[in-house]
């Protein structure tokens, strides 16, 4: 099982804003596979998983955007009724609190994964640990 | 501990005194004698210099306010004849006609020799490097400072502001030990270094650097010192009375020494004029003791400070101020309340997670809004923590002002980049 990263970025809720970020990551030939959009009062935080994560953090905060690369974890899911149940089931069993996700369909209609950010990356992993779940392994 | 002039850095209270006395009899004198406007005050409020007996008689005679500066604009106050003026500077003049304040020679030479006391008290020397970062022009900060540096005979690099890359190039080049600049720019160029990747302490030869132009907190003071690795003197001064060195500190950082053999000043209640005792704030008045051109009575500063009177370490007798506390002309009033942004700023330099520049817009329905960029190294990607942050910010400011802000978290890099005098203050408000 290893950590998969997903880069967020700080924005004002203003018009253009993502424009400017996903051309960024266009110009640079990297791809995103996932990508949600958490937005408060004000701001919010706009969230990545791309092919080439540590590539598009370095160029994205060169580019002057407040940027932070963070530690995920992907479990596969069912592409079926009741696959997030399955795999959110196990996580409460645990005590996990997810604190956002998003959802990386790899090859369409056969295979999705849930990508959770949680308060310890490690200790739910460890938890994890010998549940009947396939997780997603990193990109790069 | 180093003097410029030791003798009268450390002139005994009763010399000081007698001096003041002296020097202040003689110029009630001259400007009732030469300047129109100043005669006719006097004789209003019923007044002669004769009727000055001891130094505590100045209460007695009418303040000089900004509004005089432009009764018999420009050249009205002037106790010489214009031919002896050889120099101009302006306040900003932001808001209408600019105060115009004219030097001598000799005012010049005696404005050099108050800064060159103020540089040698903080430790510099010959041979020192001073990177001279404010406006040259019309503002008198940059000249008096460069003037005063050269008296000492360190090297002058007069830069003036912005082009801040051409700003660290000199650094870098030249070796420059010390800057004087205004505290929003500091941060900036701080900021700047950092974001370059460039180790002020160990690249740079840095070691102190004189901030002035603008009022600052604490915070931001010691915010500047640790990005920088440098000592930083808080300098007073103002357009009327010379421009810098008027107060500054010495290497206790204790208030700033005010040189009472060319100023006397006074603490009064803004509100009365009365004046107010060693130790209460007030507003603070000074009277030109030692100036040729345009001496100055009893002029409001329109700054709010005390007077520390108890002696200093440094063995300096001329008595200090604490920092400025506020510039009645920075006040606003919103719902009711008087801030200042020295308040705010306060608040926003002492809380983790802000970023150097802000700003507060003054909306229509008398609402504050508190524009806080956030700093980009603490940034961790969780939305909860900046949902603290900014009620953090919220309430801490409304603890400190009793007025409930809305705040706006900005990214670094998002409001202007201020490189003379920031604008923090914009308000929107119609009434």
């Amino acid at each position: 099982m290893d950590k998969v990263y997903i880069i967020s970025v700080f924005a004002e809720n203003k018009p253009g804003r993502l424009e400017r970020i996903t051309k960024v990551l266009a110009e640079a030939n990297i791809n995103i596979l996932a990508f949600s959009i958490t937005s408060t009062n004000g701001f919010g935080i706009i969230k990545f998983m791309v092919d080439r994560c540590k590539e598009a953090f370095q160029l994205l905060k060169e580019k002057g955007f407040t940027v932070s690369l963070n530690e995920t974890i992907g479990i596969e899911m069912k592409d079926q009724p009741g696959g997030l149940y399955e795999v959110v089931k196990i996580l409460s069993s645990k005590g996990i609190n997810i604190e956002s996700a998003a959802v990386y369909v790899a090859e369409t209609r056969k295979k999705a994964y849930l990508i959770v950010e949680v308060e310890d990356t490690q200790k739910a992993m460890e938890a994890l640990k010998g549940e009947n779940l396939i997780f997603l392994k990193p990109i790069e | 501990m180093p003097f410029w002039n030791k003798e009268l850095e450390t002139l005994p209270r009763q010399k000081l005194e007698e001096l003041q006395f002296s020097r202040l009899k003689k110029v009630l004198t001259r400007v009732y004698q030469k300047v129109p406007h100043y005669r006719k005050k006097f004789q209003d409020t019923g007044i002669t210099p004769t009727k000055l007996k001891s130094l505590d008689d100045i209460k007695y005679f009418p303040f000089t306010t900004k509004e005089d500066l432009f009764v018999d604009y420009p050249y009205g106050l002037l106790t010489v004849s214009p031919e002896k003026v050889i120099r101009l500077h302006t306040s900003s003049g932001t808001t209408g006609k600019p105060k115009a304040i004219f030097f001598s020679k000799k005012d010049i030479n005696n404005s050099a020799e108050l800064i060159a006391r103020c540089l040698v008290m903080t430790g510099a020397t010959k041979g020192d490097i001073l990177q001279n970062s404010m406006t040259y022009g019309l503002f008198t900060g940059a000249f008096v400072m460069h003037y005063g540096a050269e008296k000492v005979g360190i090297l002058v690099i007069p830069a003036g502001p912005g082009n801040t890359e051409r700003q660290i190039n000199l650094m870098k080049d030249f070796g420059t030990t010390m800057l004087h600049i205004t505290p929003s720019y500091a941060l900036y160029v701080a900021s700047v270094l950092y974001d370059k990747g460039i180790d002020p302490k160990k690249e740079l030869k840095l070691k102190r650097a004189y901030l002035g132009a603008e009022p600052y907190s604490e915070e931001t003071r010691r915010k500047i010192e640790n990005m920088l690795g440098i000592d930083i003197y808080n300098c007073y001064g103002l357009t009327e009375m010379n421009g810098p060195g008027v107060g500054f500190e010495c290497p206790y950082k204790d208030g700033l020494h005010i040189w009472e053999d060319n100023f006397l000043m006074e603490i009064i209640n803004p509100e009365t004029g009365e004046p107010l005792p060693d130790g209460e704030i007030g507003e603070l008045v000074l009277t030109t003791l030692n100036r040729e051109a345009m001496p100055l009575i009893r002029y409001r500063t329109r700054d709010l400070t005390r007077i520390i009177s108890e002696p200093c370490r440094c063995g300096r007798t001329h008595r200090r101020i604490s920092r400025i506390l506020g510039r009645s002309d920075d006040m606003f009033i919103v719902k009711g309340v008087n801030i200042f942004p020295q308040q705010i700023e306060q608040v926003l330099m002492g809380i983790k997670g802000v970023a150097q520049n802000y700003q507060i817009v003054l909306e229509s329905y008398d609402e504050m809004v508190v524009r806080v960029e956030i700093d980009r190294e603490l940034f961790d990607g969780k939305i909860e923590k900046l949902i603290k942050l900014k009620e953090e910010i919220i309430e801490k400011i409304r603890s400190a002002t009793l007025v409930k802000p809305k705040v706006e978290l900005l990214e670094p890099g998002t409001l202007p980049v201020s490189e003379g005098k920031a604008k923090r203050v914009i308000d929107k408000r119609t009434i």
